[in-house]
């Protein structure tokens, strides 16, 4: 029994140094933020001499005009929460008719959206601007260096996924219901959006962090799409022009790190127990 | 209307929007892709007059540029390293958490948060870590002393390059793998475990006899998952140490930590050779079309023993 108790407490001590090996790196970017240029280059593990200088570096990141952080986080919001409720509602509707029409054409369609969760980035990355701008050319609706365009491309590399998992969760879903609503004379439209539409609550809720966490961080897409120098631009777009113009100021560009950081902390301190289910129900799939 | 016809109908109008965005930003793309990788495209503003069909070329190029071939190399040992110190990682610290200390959900937490944050944004905060943190560890503890010569810089050579960006890749990918690895540790029916107590098995029989088999479907998910994310490194690639330094490979000077994303997207874009970077891509697609086949191949092996 005595050597079960040692095992423990080594097992205890061994998680928290583990556990502060973790978060040090987060702990440096906070206490790093408090400092001056100077006292960040000298002494970057020390605590800072003043802790208010805080305040004044958040100040000069968020109205710094080569960082834009109030319009970067304003965009980065905006993408996002549009590129989901968009994905939500076309993929749940989708998937929905692609289970509940059982024909070749609509196996078919699913087996194409499933295969090409495989196609990475990279491959249709060149050819997707030239093309954008060919759209472009020919209908005069901007794509390329605006939100349109962008959230376009969140719906399409984001729907594959999306509608994967919603099938798999409408196949368990009772014809019964949807019978019932259809004698009642209710329409396509009506059965989907009144009767299924809020039983696929946590299913939503996965792909909604699924698809949150992914388009919140995506670095290269936006870089693609927004381009450099644009007005719109996201949070991580932000933070590499900054941290690429001003090379050395760790100050600052620590400081803009732990900006863009705290909106996603806050979230998952929020919304931590469906993050990790979502995660993990995602990478089993 | 009848009922099929406005059956057939809703089908087509619900999934409209989808098949559009789809078609738009892959299908058409990814068919363009692979067709421009025969040809000697090379302005992205638009195909015009000027493209050719000139065969295989960029992949005869491709093959026998040094950078590309040294890209692939570190690629490849890079995946492996990673793969296996994410997952020796994962799963020590999802041992650790389903036992029985104290604080355990709280450290789950802690492990798992830095996968919440971009890869872009990690790499930035080792660079400080690697380039400004660890030399003044050495000026602080003169044990330690030779940390703070230049020439100790963990991103300074290209070996010790990668091994930072396995470091990092470990720290941004086990509190995600853990948690997987807790839920199917959590999944072990409570009896199994307790039965082996009273039979007096030591923990370390308990996790040979028990744990590993019943989290063995676990391993398969974590292993291809892992492998998929590393071979697509890219985020942190660019931040940590976007390619540098550089090195000699077959007497060409190269950068020395440019991975395969990185290698594509500079080869288009930097190098301006468009076509050339395209056929690097479809190379991309063709390893991960493969990865993937072997992991359904398997699933379904295993499915069948079942």
């Amino acid at each position: 029994m005595k050597l079960a108790k040692v095992g423990r407490t080594s097992a205890e001590i061994f998680t928290l140094l583990m556990f502060i090996v973790f978060l040090f790196p987060f702990v440096l970017v906070f206490i790093n933020s408090a400092k001056t240029a100077f006292e960040v280059t000298q002494y970057p593990l020390a605590m800072p001499d003043q802790w208010s200088n805080i305040f004044k570096n958040i100040a000069s990141i968020w109205t710094s005009p080569n960082i834009r952080y109030p319009a970067s986080l304003f965009s980065s919001f905006f993408i996002t929460v549009l590129s989901l409720v968009l994905i939500n509602l076309l993929s749940s509707q989708a998937a929905w008719v692609l289970v509940r029409t059982k024909s070749k054409t609509s196996t078919a369609i699913f087996f194409i959206f499933v295969a090409a969760m495989v196609i990475p980035f990279q491959i249709v990355m060149l050819p997707l601007l030239s093309w954008l701008r060919t759209i472009t050319d020919f209908t005069g609706i901007r794509l390329l260096r605006t939100y349109t365009g962008m959230i376009l491309a969140y719906i399409g590399f984001g729907v594959s996924l999306s509608i994967f998992m919603f099938h798999g969760f409408i196949k368990s879903i009772p014809l019964e219901l949807e019978e019932a609503a259809t004698i009642d004379g209710c329409t396509r439209f009506q059965i989907f959006y009144k009767i299924i539409f809020p039983i696929l609550t946590p299913i939503h809720v996965t792909v909604l962090i699924l698809n949150g966490i992914w388009i919140w961080n995506d670095y290269l897409l936006p870089l693609l799409i927004l381009g450099k120098g644009n007005a719109i631009q996201t949070l991580p777009l932000a933070v590499s022009n900054f941290a690429g113009a001003f090379v050395k100021q760790w100050d600052l560009i620590l400081t803009a790190i732990l900006m863009a950081m705290i909106p996603v902390v806050l979230f998952f301190l929020l919304a931590q127990k469906y993050i990790v289910k979502g995660m993990v129900a995602g990478s089993i799939k | 209307m009848t009922i099929k016809s406005e059956r057939r109908f809703s089908f087509w109008l619900f999934l409209a929007p989808v098949l559009i965005a789809f078609t738009v930003v892959i299908i058409v793309p990814f068919i363009l892709g692979i067709f421009y990788s025969f040809t000697n495209w090379t302005s992205s503003a638009r195909a015009d007059n000027a493209l050719r069909f000139i065969g295989l070329e960029n992949y005869i190029a491709t093959f026998k540029d040094a950078a590309f071939a040294h890209s692939f190399g570190i690629t490849v040992i890079y995946t492996f390293i990673n793969m296996i110190a994410i997952n020796v990682m994962a799963f020590a610290l999802a041992l650790l958490v389903t036992s029985k200390i104290k604080l355990r959900k709280f450290y789950r937490i802690g492990f798992f948060l830095p996968n919440l944050i971009g890869g872009l944004i990690l790499g930035y905060i080792w660079q400080f870590i690697f380039n400004n943190a660890i030399p003044s560890l050495g000026k602080i503890i003169p044990l330690f002393s030779f940390l703070a010569s230049p020439e100790n810089l963990m991103l300074g050579n290209p070996s010790s390059a990668i091994i930072a960006l396995v470091i990092v890749g470990t720290w941004q990918y086990a509190g995600y793998i853990m948690m997987i690895y807790v839920a199917a540790i959590e999944n072990i029916p409570a009896e199994l475990t307790e039965a082996a107590m009273i039979d007096g098995a030591s923990p370390f029989q308990r996790l040979r006899a028990i744990t590993l088999p019943m989290v063995a479907q676990a391993f398969t998910v974590t292993m291809f998952l892992t492998l998929v994310q590393s071979f697509k490194q890219f985020d942190v690639n660019v931040s940590l140490t976007a390619g540098g330094p550089s090195t000699i490979f077959l007497d060409k000077p190269i950068l020395g930590t440019e991975l395969l994303a990185l290698n594509i997207y500079n080869t288009a874009f930097r190098s301006n050779l468009l076509s050339m970077g395209q056929a690097r891509a479809v190379l991309f697609f063709l390893v991960l079309t493969i990865i993937s086949l072997i992991q359904v191949a398997i699933n379904k092996k295993k499915e069948l023993e079942l």
